[in-house]
């Protein structure tokens, strides 16, 4: 196969490409350009869009003998991940850019572009497994079930899949470390991503406020009393506890919560721990591995990145799809991605947009 | 391996690899004052000789560098700061719009960190500049022409090969009293360049592109011009530019340049030839493509081993990553960050949109290019194209 390795400079995706060399495969490696001014050098421990990152990249590609590029996606992210990831927040849901940038980005501009100039396939350092099931190609977790990232890639569909390449879903992190140290990659020892990439001080209420601007409003609780002010609604995620600035304390004196964030009337709603409890899911725009969900199907649903997944039944609901929790799930936001698993087999995905609470009759 | 870019870098005349290796076997600071020291600065001074017969310069103007960005960067800079504390009103740089980043780079830095200002020299859609449009700059300005520090333009184009009257516009400079310099890497060995005759007061040379080591440059200098050294230290090279003599990396310079200006004549009518077969049969293998530069060919007007072509519809960065596949070895000749492509500034200076930026290849020939060189990318290119303009619909319809 013409594999198309896509190399971030970190250690993960130079193994993969290594791996993808040494399973036969005609590999060509790429960078992708991402952030619109890349700065010369890396700010704080995180790995992302930095000169230094694309200079880590293209050295592990001359150490593996393979041709190196850079592509510039710089535009693409911005308007894809970027501006998404803000217009999101500024309507009161969480969005998760990585996953974004997954379905968007790398599977979608990079896969087309690398399709049309011949390739077979684009290769990633994610940790996940491709099983080649009987009908279609499956997702499956990561042997290294700390590092598992079949969440943020559970968003794409099977021609997606099809094109994919993990060499590193059977292999532990440590291990990955030690092979490259064994390959003589310079970047064995370089510390993982964290965050949000283009958020490099991972400040990212400052940087939400940089791009929306003050927006004052009132922070109430379930009654609708006015318990505190904040500068905009969008600073807010469903669960967050800190930062609230409440004036009133809670009758009962215990630790409230954000319940809510509705960006039209800038109110961001708090109440106590249990009211996040959350026992059904709405979801839209499901993405589904192999066939459309035709009915009532039992699986396990999982909310964030490494989040645990909780036994579920999920039904098929117009265009979208109802999930109903066997155990109640805690500070589930809109905007974030359900994953739906048969075991460690991801079967599909959707966008949160509404929640029902256990104590609460309806939440947005 | 099909090497097409001979304007980034060419082989080693085997003449400079002789007189480099033979001088990496002795020891000797050329400015000991010893045997040994003796006898490498007879080497530096034999070759800044030869440098100076073969480009038409006297020894005493030949200042060595470590190649052409630092020559540009010596002019540039240091005559900006000696003509400025001669006279506090000469501020202004006055430069061609389609400069190597060497020079273009260092204006900015003026601009932004030197209280210069720069007066931009406008070029035609071949991306040549005309005297007139230097003559305007030097007489427009409320200054008129006191308050210019210095002239920059180079001599021919990097990227689109245009060979720029750089006599008739050094004729204007000194009309006005104000020095000129050029940056002439891509000309020598390819054109006649003789410094005297050319009238310019300072020109950059560096050895890789004509077959001498990487490395190894000089500026030559107008023994009248003062410039103000960016390298302070030992006051070798008239104290413009301090540094131990790189002896080796000199006589290797010396030696190619020789041989290169000797040979120029054959060269070039051998680079123009495998250059118009190329050019010719692109056009029949791929019919809408466009010739960027001058399309009169002839050495008075282009670089005779440059091809510059833009092909509609398709990224330069796709066709390079398909053709390197085929070993096929060219550039997109444009200005990289982090190997990120912009659009060509020379390009986008002779009038062209962005996409015919982004979508052009360059192929320049050398000394040890050949007709198969030509096949090669006749047969590789047309499926090529085909592959690259289904990559750029994909980001088209998606960007």
């Amino acid at each position: 196969m013409r594999v198309l390795a896509a190399m971030s400079g970190g250690v993960d995706s130079a193994v993969a490409a290594a791996r993808a060399v040494d399973a036969g495969h005609d590999v060509t490696g790429v960078h992708l350009a991402l952030a619109p001014d890349p700065k010369s050098f890396r700010t704080g421990a995180r790995g992302c869009c930095t000169l230094e990152d694309a200079r880590d990249a293209g050295r592990a590609a001359d150490v593996i003998g393979i041709p190196f590029y850079v592509w510039d996606l710089a535009e693409r992210f911005r308007t894809d991940v970027v501006e998404d990831f803000v217009a999101e927040y500024a309507a009161g849901r969480t969005p998760n850019p990585c996953l974004r940038c997954n379905e968007r980005i790398k599977f979608a501009a990079v896969l087309d572009r690398a399709l049309a100039l011949g390739f077979d396939a684009v290769c990633t350092g994610h940790y996940a497994r491709l099983v080649d099931g009987p009908a279609w190609r499956e997702l499956r977790r990561a042997v290294d079930q700390g590092k598992d990232q079949s969440y943020v890639l559970g968003v794409l569909d099977g021609r997606q899949l099809a094109h994919a390449l993990f060499p590193l879903g059977d292999t532990l992190k440590a291990d990955v470390r030690a092979e490259a140290t064994c390959r003589g990659l310079a970047v064995a020892a370089k510390p993982d991503s964290h965050d949000v990439c283009f958020i490099p001080d991972g400040d990212t209420a400052g940087f939400l406020a940089r791009r929306l601007g003050s927006a004052p409003g009132e922070v109430v609780d379930a009654d609708g009393a006015v318990v505190g002010a904040h500068d905009g609604a969008y600073g807010f995620t469903v669960g967050q506890r800190r930062g609230l600035r409440l004036s009133q304390p809670a009758p009962d004196g215990r630790p409230r919560y954000v319940l809510g964030v509705e960006p039209v009337r800038r109110q961001v709603t708090v109440g106590p721990a249990e009211a996040l409890d959350v026992r059904e899911v709405v979801a839209v725009r499901p993405r589904w591995t192999g066939h459309p969900l035709a009915g009532p199907r039992r699986c396990l649903a999982q909310v964030r990145a490494h989040g645990e997944a909780v036994p579920a039944t999920a039904s098929p609901a117009g265009e979208g799809v109802h999930v109903d929790l066997d155990v109640p799930l805690r500070g589930v936001a809109t905007g974030q991605a359900v994953v739906l698993y048969e075991g460690d087999r991801v079967i599909g995905s959707a966008t949160v947009s509404a929640t029902v609470s256990v104590t609460v009759s309806a939440s947005r | 391996m099909v090497y097409l870019d001979h304007a980034a870098t060419t082989p080693m005349l085997p003449a400079a690899v002789d007189a480099m290796t033979s001088q990496f076997q002795r020891v000797g600071n050329a400015s000991s004052l010893h045997a040994a020291g003796r006898a490498a600065r007879r080497v530096v001074e034999e070759s800044r000789e030869t440098l100076a017969q073969a480009l038409g310069a006297r020894p005493s103007e030949v200042v060595f560098t470590a190649g052409g960005t630092e020559a540009d960067n010596l002019a540039v800079k240091g005559l900006y700061w000696a003509r400025r504390a001669e006279d506090p009103r000469r501020r202004r740089v006055v430069v061609s719009r389609v400069e190597h980043h060497a020079v273009l780079d260092v204006v900015t830095w003026l601009v932004e960190h030197e209280g210069a200002e720069v007066s931009w020299l406008e070029v035609d859609a071949h991306g040549r500049v005309a005297p007139e449009t230097l003559r305007a700059a030097l007489t427009d300005g409320p200054g008129g022409s006191q308050d210019v520090a210095l002239v920059t333009v180079m001599w021919a184009n990097n990227e689109v090969g245009t060979v720029q009257p750089v006599a008739e516009l050094a004729a204007v400079a000194q009309a006005y009293g104000v020095p000129m310099h050029s940056d002439a890497v891509q000309a020598i060995g390819q054109l006649p360049v003789d410094f005297a005759a050319s009238g310019l007061d300072a020109m950059t040379v560096t050895g890789h592109k004509f077959g001498g080591p990487l490395g190894v440059g000089a500026l030559l200098l107008g023994r009248s011009l003062a410039v103000t050294p960016l390298l302070h230290g030992g006051g070798q090279e008239r104290e413009v530019r301090s540094g131990t003599l790189d002896t080796p990396g000199i006589a290797g310079f010396a030696a190619a340049a020789e041989v290169a200006v000797k040979s120029q004549p054959e060269r070039a009518e051998h680079l123009a030839m495998l250059r118009d077969d190329l050019v010719q049969r692109v056009k029949v293998v791929v019919p809408d493509v466009l010739l960027n530069g001058d399309p009169d060919l002839s050495p008075a007007r282009r670089l005779p081993g440059n091809a510059h072509f833009s092909f509609p519809g398709c990224e330069g960065d796709s066709l390079l990553l398909l053709l390197d596949a085929r070993g096929i070895e060219c550039s997109t000749g444009s200005a990289c960050s982090a190997g990120v492509a912009r659009p060509s500034h020379v390009l986008l200076a002779t009038g062209a949109d962005e996409e015919r930026a982004r979508g052009s290849l360059r192929f320049s020939f050398g000394h040890t290019s050949r007709p198969a060189d030509v096949d090669a990318v006749v047969e590789a290119l047309p499926a090529a194209v085909e592959r690259a303009r289904r990559a750029g619909l994909t980001s088209a319809r998606q960007g």
